[in-house]
């Protein structure tokens, strides 16, 4: 047993990819605890596949993806409100037509960059054992960053979140705390998008929160609990990727599954 | 005398030719009402007689389109009006708990970057304790009672020190027992000096326990004592059928 833990420690990928998985499995549930009680999960599955022309746009010019997908997360973030305010459609249709646009650009600028060796498969299903020392390195100040944010706006998104009316009374101004929210998402998807891939990160925001969801009571023990969970899902999706040759996005989202459905198996969450 | 019992909410309310319009129609006419500070007022009439659309336009949820609403004398400062929400405009699914609520209240004092320290913490233990809810304070919000909701509710709306609460559609899903500890809290507020303005569709026992009545059907049919406002006149104009304060319509 200690072998099997210890053994792939030799090699420095492995350390790296150890690191991103501890960082993913923290970072993208104690979101996924919002993204879960505030029904974010349609915009988080879209900031994900938006970032892709990001993405593809660092690769085109030589810059870390994950870096570039940066700005493209929060442009993203901030044009769905934007769109669904001007055109007078509703948030879910805004996001769709963002999320489906961004994605076929991506794909697009993807199929055009003949000239560099890109596995689109990677981009899709994550890559957590080829992740650059450059990419832990985003990977831990947005850490840092999103952590900040959400302490520093912790009271006034548990307030947002709960009491969406009353805390505009009092003068908030909760599109600010809205867009904070969705911007913070934007970041967590970047950490998440280079050990889940664009599709699979959806998973380690809404599974870990949504299992701490039916464990425990309150929304700080959710988050925490999430996190805990979700650290034990990457982490363990990593080992059974270096030790079974699996990959190792798919093989996190169904540790945490399994987690999920062994919880959901005996506890069911009561409201209101 | 300690910080959520103290009497220093002198506030007077007053709105003045209020006309609000939404979506095309005219929701309010004409509204025109003062409320003195210490005043507990009910405001009633039928479903859709314009309470919210009030309520949102004098929280600032909502533009007054004609007219002003002004109060007199209060600091206006944020949070000086705090508004009890009606049970579905809260997402029930967010797990907080009594006392996470009741901080709420502490959010516009402490500003983006201050924590709530020791003395909000205090604050809050006797906002709690006032509306007897102390002993619940770890208890998830799910797990409470309508009335007891109202009540935490009520208490972060003293964790703020606001002058002026609006209570909208407060007594629905409360039982008679819950509606009565509620308006006896409500009554120490008033008491105090504050103003607490209280929508109702359900005119019951508890109407005649407020001090005032504003009667609504998009326009002020009535405004004044209990006593004097419902007279079967204006209950007829509110409700379009003859009315007995004493039974149903």
């Amino acid at each position: 047993m200690i072998d099997f833990l210890l053994a792939p420690l030799e090699y420095s990928f492995m350390l790296r990819a150890l690191v991103g998985a501890v960082l993913v499995g923290v970072m993208c549930p104690l979101l996924g605890a919002y993204v879960v009680t505030r029904n974010l999960a349609f915009i988080g599955d879209a900031l994900a596949h938006a970032v892709l022309p990001g993405m593809a746009l660092g690769f085109m010019v030589g810059i870390n993806p994950a870096i570039a997908a940066v700005p493209t997360g929060i442009t993203v973030a901030m044009l769905v409100r934007a769109v669904s305010r001007r055109a007078g459609l509703s948030a879910d249709t805004a996001i769709g037509i963002l999320f489906a646009a961004m994605f076929a650009l991506g794909l697009m600028m993807l199929s055009m960059a003949t000239n560099i060796n890109i596995d689109v498969e990677d981009l899709l299903m994550g890559q957590i054992l080829a992740i650059s020392p450059t990419g832990i390195y985003v990977s831990l100040a947005i850490t840092g960053l999103v952590i900040l944010g959400l302490f520093v706006f912790h009271h006034w998104l548990l307030f947002t979140s709960f009491d969406p009316v009353g805390s505009q009374v009092i003068g908030m101004r909760t599109s600010v705390v809205d867009y904070a929210l969705l911007v913070l998402l934007a970041l967590v998807i970047v950490i998440g998008i280079q050990a889940a891939g664009v599709i699979l990160v959806m998973a380690m925001l809404v599974i870990p929160a949504a299992t701490a969801y039916l464990l425990v009571g309150r929304f700080i023990s959710i988050m925490l609990t999430a996190a805990g969970l979700g650290t034990v899902a990457s982490v363990a999706g990593l080992y059974l990727s270096f030790h079974f040759n699996l990959p190792a996005g798919p093989a996190m989202t169904l540790v945490a599954t399994g987690l999920f459905v062994v919880v959901a198996s005996f506890r069911r969450r009561v409201f209101a | 005398m300690n910080a959520a019992t103290d009497s220093h909410h002198h506030a007077s309310m007053s709105l003045q030719d209020v006309t609000v319009e939404l979506d095309g129609y005219i929701a309010l006419t004409n509204v025109t009402f003062n409320v003195g500070a210490g005043t507990l007022m009910g405001v009633v009439g039928p479903n859709g007689a314009g309470k919210s659309t009030l309520f949102n336009t004098i929280a600032g949820l909502l533009p007054v389109g004609q007219g002003s609403v002004t109060l007199n004398r209060v600091d206006l400062r944020r949070g000086a009006l705090a508004y009890v929400p009606q049970r579905d405009s809260v997402n029930w699914r967010f797990p907080v708990n009594v006392m996470d609520v009741v901080l709420m209240g502490r959010c516009c004092r402490l500003g983006w970057l201050r924590r709530p320290g020791r003395k909000d913490r205090e604050l809050v233990r006797e906002c709690l304790c006032r509306v007897g809810l102390w002993d619940y304070r770890s208890s998830l919000m799910t797990e409470l009672s309508g009335g007891q909701r109202q009540r935490v509710f009520v208490a972060r709306a003293l964790a703020q020190e606001a002058s002026v609460l609006l209570l909208d559609e407060a007594f629905s899903g409360v039982d008679a027992g819950a509606q009565e500890v509620l308006v006896e809290v409500l009554q120490a507020l008033r008491d105090e000096g504050r103003i607490v303005l209280l929508a109702t569709h359900d005119l019951n026992n508890l109407s005649r326990r407020f001090d005032q009545v504003l009667c609504l059907n998009r326009h002020v049919c009535a405004c004044g004592a209990p006593s004097q406002v419902f007279t079967p006149e204006v209950m007829e104009e509110l409700y379009g059928v003859q009315f007995s304060m004493d039974g149903e319509g």
